[in-house]
């Protein structure tokens, strides 16, 4: 039983991670429509970006913060500028290739400043560890768990209740009424791909304080796709719920069904593609998704 | 614009004709002549080049068979070609078939799983297709190492070169011949295909799947139809690869490939038979670039700035065609064609 709880615990950290990657692809989504496969490379750098400024500046942690933060900020603008907006009204593929091409840049610039090492800077950030009984919940778990909870609390108020939130939800419906409506959708297109890398960053930041950060990392971010899947392309809070809930199966799967398997399983590796899947075959729209309706 | 000033057609047959004119059919075949003659004054390093570059080809028609032309768009074409490529493996080095038995079965299992993750394209489209065609590559690859009695898993597999009666496709010249052949009748088929029945369905499947429903066009096996004939090329291309290196593992099939692959159609041209074989050509050679220039950077910056040139490269030429040629390569072609017809004339 002890066994089974470690299980579902350190998937529950797992499945933090994933909700993180998951819950910047849903904003872009919601606002632009593009798909955003880089997500993950999003985090990566993050996690880069704060050994930089965490170890290699020795700065403390609240500096660190603001200044990845503007970073984030910076490399959004640039990103909507140079690549996406030259891009609208183009083919759903022409988009997609353009982020699997920036996730191959961007990856390709990690390998030249950071070596393409695996860096971790454990012990900076504050950490909490807390223990049920002989069952010890790793901190990971706890910041991952609060951090998403606050993002994903901060962004339904600012999709809910602001201005801006509001003109983003309306421009991924219609962006020529909303255009007549007197709302920048260039504005709005910015906005959203900023909230992704910031958040992206943020993520990034924690995890390689608890568990480190390396190139491979990015490839986290084609297994989130399981999770966005499973919540709804377009539904924050399922990419939490999601995120929790292939993590912890995914653990599972692998804890009990690797040593049956041939070869030492590996099954971790490849369980969020066989949940995608199900998932496009069953319920393409996902759990909390809308479901799409067509005409010609 | 598509024929030279002074030609007219007369007859449907004449309209439909691809080489038009006696000048088209003389640099076809002087074409076809000056690469059959590769071997004679290339050496071996250039023929490798040459080989793997036919190799792409071949694989890159299908993915434009499947992408360009019917719309369905796959990331996991290095996942199809591993499938091939292991069946061929399996069935020459542990069953001892011959190659020239292995490779249509390699092409038919590749189409067969090409089926089997096609089924859900009649349901979902766009990225969601691009998320189970990236699902799928990774399910092969872990299948794939799960059944290492039979391929040998991480550890790969030595195969055996192809041979004919007592003849040996040992030297490089040879195995080049082999893939010229197998590359020229892929063009081919690829070219004629789209102008059949099948073709035009997947054009219309394309520009508007609904409205391709209403006019009467079935779905399901065209869609289907196109993930077969797709895959039957990664097929033969995976299963042409391994038999070159005389090994197989995975390492042949990053999922990077599949991407590169895509990328390949973009800087060609989508949906058109030239413009994969011009992506082909030029990213190829230019990952001969990398390779050359990739060691000298990394002495020169830092050690990883050949690992990394690689990656911003290849993302950088796909960033570019996106921007400022959507219709590549072949376009461009096309348009050069059409200046040099009218010259002097800009009109």
């Amino acid at each position: 039983m002890s066994f089974f709880l470690q299980l579902v615990v350190s998937g529950f950290a797992l499945g933090m991670v994933y909700a993180l990657i998951a819950i910047g692809f849903v904003i872009i989504l919601k606002c632009s429509k593009a798909f955003n496969i880089a997500q993950g490379h999003f985090v990566m750098i993050g996690g880069y970006l704060g050994f930089t400024f965490l170890v290699t500046f020795h700065l403390p942690v609240w500096a660190s913060l603001i200044l990845a933060v503007a970073a984030a900020i910076i490399l959004g603008l640039l990103i909507e500028r140079f690549t996406l907006r030259p891009l609208v009204g183009q083919p759903v593929l022409a988009v997609i290739m353009m982020t699997i091409a920036l996730a191959t840049v961007l990856e390709g610039l990690a390998t030249l400043v950071w070596g393409g090492e695996y860096k971790t800077y454990h012990g900076v950030l504050p950490t909490i560890t807390l223990k049920i009984g002989e069952l010890s919940i790793p901190p990971e778990t706890l910041i991952g768990v609060m951090v998403s909870i606050a993002v994903v609390t901060i962004l339904m108020l600012f999709f809910r209740y602001t201005r801006s939130g509001l003109a983003m939800m309306a421009t991924a419906e219609d962006e020529q009424v909303v255009q007549s409506a007197g709302i920048k959708v260039t504005t709005v297109y910015a906005l959203s791909w900023v909230i992704a890398c910031v958040v992206g960053v943020i993520g990034g930041i924690i995890l390689g304080g608890v568990s480190g950060v390396m190139i491979p990392l990015a490839n986290v971010g084609l297994k989130a796709f399981a999770v966005v899947l499973l919540g709804g392309v377009n539904s924050i809070g399922g990419a939490i719920v999601a995120g929790i809930m292939v993590g912890v199966l995914e653990n599972i799967a692998a804890g009990y069904l690797d040593p049956l398997l041939p070869s030492g399983g590996g099954l971790a590796s490849v369980f969020p593609f066989i949940v995608m899947i199900i998932v496009l075959i069953f319920r393409p729209h996902g759990l909390f998704g809308l479901v799409e309706i067509e005409r010609i | 614009m598509g024929l030279p000033s002074g030609t007219f057609n007369q007859s449907y047959g004449q309209d439909m004709a691809i080489f038009r004119t006696r000048t088209h059919w003389v640099m076809l075949l002087a074409f076809l002549i000056f690469l059959f003659a590769c071997p004679l004054f290339f050496s071996d390093r250039i023929l490798t080049i040459l080989t793997i570059i036919g190799i792409t080809i071949i694989s890159v028609h299908g993915l434009n068979i499947l992408t360009g032309y019917c719309g369905q768009i796959s990331l996991g074409h290095a996942g199809f070609m591993a499938v091939g490529a292991y069946t061929s493996a399996v069935l020459t080095a542990k069953l001892d078939w011959s190659f020239w038995a292995a490779l249509p079965c390699a092409a038919l299992a590749a189409g067969m799983v090409g089926l089997l993750f096609g089924l859900p394209s009649l349901r979902i489209k766009g990225f969601y297709l691009i998320m189970a065609t990236i699902a799928a590559h990774f399910i092969i690859m872990w299948v794939i190492l799960q059944l290492y009695s039979v391929t040998g898993g991480g550890n790969g597999l030595a195969v055996p070169r192809p041979e004919i009666g007592g003849f040996v496709f040992k030297s490089k010249g040879s195995y080049f011949y082999l893939v010229l052949i197998i590359a020229c009748l892929g063009t081919f088929f690829a070219k004629n295909l789209v102008r059949t029945r099948a073709g035009r369905a997947f054009i219309a499947i394309r520009d508007n799947d609904l409205a391709a429903e209403v006019m009467g066009v079935n779905l399901l096996s065209y869609k289907l139809l196109a993930f077969f004939i797709g895959c039957v090329y990664a097929g033969v291309a995976g299963s042409l690869l391994v038999h070159y290196f005389a090994f197989a593992t995975v390492d042949q099939f990053p999922f990077m490939n599949s991407v590169w692959y895509l990328g390949m159609l973009i800087v060609g041209g989508m949906g058109s038979t030239a413009g994969a074989i011009f992506g082909a050509v030029s990213l190829k050679l230019l990952d001969e670039l990398v390779t050359i220039v990739g060691p000298i950077l990394s002495a020169a910056v830092a050690p990883q700035a050949a690992a990394s040139l690689g990656l911003i490269m290849r993302g950088l030429v796909i960033i570019i065609f996106l921007i400022f040629e959507p219709r590549g390569l072949a376009h461009r072609w096309q348009m050069v064609k059409a200046y040099y017809r009218l010259w002097p004339f800009s009109h």
